[in-house]
């Protein structure tokens, strides 16, 4: 049963997630991704991990991505307003991805594929282990993102301030 | 899977659909009426006694008028919008315990959709999604006072979610468990109250927050028909416009349960254990106290928006980041602090 | 409402200054000061208006359901004309144009004939109006043709003009102005008699008080 939800879960992710890339209109892409957010926090609910999943959603699916579309729909998307691509950059950047590309399939090769289980029922997805071994075993890595954060808050107040003169 | 869960939950949906969407069609004539009767006027009294079928024309009217997708618009996302705006509404009604469970001749008939261990988060989670049905049928509208309501709506939301969460996290704290059934019965037996005298702050914040969540007024900034000629919802017509219109009257519905669950003892009344009912007329008398806290709680919705005029956008905005955030945030550390050094 | 001026009356400070001249003592002079901190809150002014419409709930409506239910009309009211019938229910009307000739907005287009024999029981007089049209949407209800009229024939009743759909609905002939002989067609202008015959009979108009 649960093998099932996987591979449907999976393929729809995939089939999401390329949605993204494809998409002619940025707004379809930004629509795509939201519902590539979706399966991926059907993931973490096959893996009991139900506290994961809704902060995803709510953080990623509900916060972000809003402010991804109201970027998008403020955006001017008519065609003679995109930037006029050079051929070099062109060349360049698909000269890029392409290695890219061998590196990922290259590592791919490397790795060996282990065993997947579904873990049985365990309860390290709930909201108290979580909180547990937030504040125990990764207290460090923990507080030093809330520094992240911080820092991230008092960039985001000097970009807004206005200038005095 | 249990095929009797199934068909117990399945009936229940059914039921819940069925309520929800009778009492967000019957808010609409309530709102009316109320606004007449805080106007001195007599309100809608043509369709049938007291005008009470006045919904049911309502709706035919809805329904049989002229569907227009504008040319311009994106016609999918147009469609899509008030899904969306619909679909999440009803969503939210899932986890809330609407009453004790009842006894069929030893089969066990909860009254909760699901008991999520998570629930409360889940009901972020559906509400922050709830906005993207606003913003889509607003872009997709193509017309730029649906897109400046859409915008407005979702700034709004975002901000006022804000506050919501940091309100709740101090009701958390008291309670221990995100599971709506839990907090609602921790506000039952003894030594328990209900968490609006623990908690009278953030109760207020999470009002004030409730109103800005459902697009009500004084908080109807997104719709506001006098600047924006309705907002997001400009270019809908016919039952689009409906599922738009109808979805809010069950958000406040929805809402109101909600406030009444994490604030008002849910289903619980004082006094309600020691009458020593038979269990299914435990189980009835409680749905009544839940639906008479609900109603009125609507009730104060309409009340509110005939007294206060709407805000001006930067006055919502200095609400929501500068008083009401920081108010929370205090109110955390407050409760936090309490429970530290006296509990 | 009174109570709320007297209250004003009371409070009003003596503001009377050398410059402007107040022709009531109800004018009240705004201070705008500094809110305190509890009026920074909002909430006491929040409450006190839930208090104000929470109060309005159970006051009576001031609804008239308007087809159910007809509000007094005043007796000066000058609605939809009528051209009266005599006891005999013999049209009054003669035909002598001198409505229309008072009338400010032209509305008024009369035809007139002689009456022929065997039509005593019909027209009073020898001469009638074969027609009488009113444009109700050049009428402006001044009520100069009643004035005008020496005969007694055309009032302004209390009843309203009623909508139409077309402007050609709107002309009113003949069909529709004179009432019906029966008592039940009668329309009653006793209201209207009552401003002209203040000062004895006969009908003395108005303006020329």
């Amino acid at each position: 049963m649960s093998l099932y939800l996987f591979l449907t879960l999976a393929i729809l992710t995939i089939i999401s997630a390329l949605a993204v890339v494809f998409s002619k209109n940025p707004m379809y892409s930004v629509l795509w991704l939201i519902v590539c957010f979706f399966t991926i926090a059907g993931h973490y609910v096959l893996l009991n991990a139900q506290f994961l999943a809704i902060v995803h959603l709510i953080v990623y699916a509900g916060a972000i991505m809003v402010l991804f579309l109201f970027v998008v729909m403020l955006l001017n998307l008519n065609a003679d307003t995109e930037p006029h691509k050079s051929n070099l950059s062109k060349i360049a950047s698909a000269i890029a991805a392409g290695l890219f590309f061998v590196v990922l399939i290259a590592s791919m090769r490397a790795t060996e594929l282990g065993e997947f289980n579904l873990p049985n029922k365990t309860n390290i997805g709930f909201v108290e282990e979580v909180g547990k071994k937030l504040f125990t075993d990764f207290l460090l890595p923990f507080e030093i993102s809330s520094v992240l954060f911080l820092s991230a808050m008092i960039g985001s107040v000097l970009l807004a301030k206005k200038e005095k003169k | 899977m249990d095929w009797a869960l199934l068909l117990d939950k399945t009936i229940l949906i059914v039921i819940i659909f069925a309520v929800s969407l009778g009492i967000a069609a019957y808010s609409t004539y309530g709102e009316r009426k109320i606004a007449a009767f805080l106007q001195d006027r007599v309100g809608p009294d043509r369709a049938g006694p007291f005008g009470l079928l006045q919904p049911i024309a309502d709706g035919v009217k809805m329904f049989t008028k002229e569907e227009i997708i504008p040319n311009a618009s994106d016609k999918f996302l147009f469609i899509v919008g008030p899904c969306i705006f619909m679909m999440t509404a009803l969503m939210t009604s899932a986890i809330i315990p609407w009453g004790k469970s009842f006894n069929f001749g030893g089969h066990e008939f909860g009254l909760q959709v699901a008991d999520l261990n998570v629930g409360l988060l889940y009901l972020f989670a559906v509400i922050s999604i709830g906005g993207y049905g606003i913003m889509i049928g607003g872009w997709a509208s193509n017309n730029k006072f649906a897109l400046l309501g859409a915008l407005r709506a979702a700034s709004q939301m975002i901000s006022y979610e804000l506050a919501m969460g940091m309100s709740i996290v101090a009701l958390l704290l008291i309670n221990n468990s995100l599971s709506l059934r839990e907090i609602v019965d921790g506000q039952a037996g003894d030594g328990n109250v209900w968490n609006v005298v623990r908690q009278p702050i953030g109760f207020l914040i999470f009002l004030i927050c409730a109103f800005a969540e459902c697009n009500r007024a004084p908080f109807d900034l997104p719709e506001s028909e006098s600047e924006l000629i309705g907002g997001y919802h400009t270019e809908f017509s016919s039952m689009k416009l409906g599922l738009f219109l109808f979805a809010e009257y069950i958000n406040m519905f929805i809402s109101s349960a909600i406030i009444a669950s994490l604030y008002f003892g849910g289903y619980h009344f004082p006094g309600i254990d020691s009458l020593d009912l038979p269990q299914n007329i435990a189980a009835i008398v409680s749905i009544a106290v839940l639906f008479a806290k609900i109603l009125f709680f609507i009730f104060f919705f309409m009340w509110v928006r005939w007294t206060l005029p709407r805000f001006r956008y930067d006055q919502l905005m200095n609400l929501g980041w500068k008083i009401l955030i920081p108010l929370s945030i205090v109110n955390v550390l407050v409760t936090g602090a309490w429970i530290t050094f006296f509990k | 409402m009174h109570g709320l001026l007297s209250l004003n009356n009371q409070n009003t400070p003596n503001t009377k200054t050398e410059s402007t001249m107040q022709l009531t003592n109800r004018s009240k002079v705004v201070v705008k000061h500094d809110l305190n901190w509890v009026e920074k809150l909002y909430l006491p002014a929040i409450f006190s208006g839930l208090a104000i419409t929470i109060k309005h709930l159970f006051k009576k409506s001031a609804t008239v359901r308007y087809p159910e239910e007809k509000r007094e009309i005043a007796s000066v009211y000058r609605g939809q004309h009528v051209l009266k019938r005599d006891d005999k229910g013999r049209e009054n009307c003669t035909a002598c144009g001198l409505c229309a000739v008072a009338c400010p907005a032209e509305a008024i287009s009369i035809e007139a004939a002689e009456r022929k024999k065997g039509e005593e029981n019909l027209y009073r007089e020898e001469k009638y109006a074969a027609k009488y049209e009113i444009n109700m949407l050049r009428c402006i209800y001044c009520g100069l043709c009643e004035d005008a009229c020496p005969k007694d024939a055309i009032y302004l009743s209390d009843r309203i003009v009623p909508t139409a759909f077309t402007r050609g609905n709107f002309i009113y002939g003949k069909d529709i102005l004179v009432e019906g002989i029966d008592a039940s067609g009668r329309v009653d202008v006793s209201k209207r008699k009552k401003n002209y015959e203040m000062e004895g009979s006969p009908k003395q108009p108005l303006l020329n008080k």
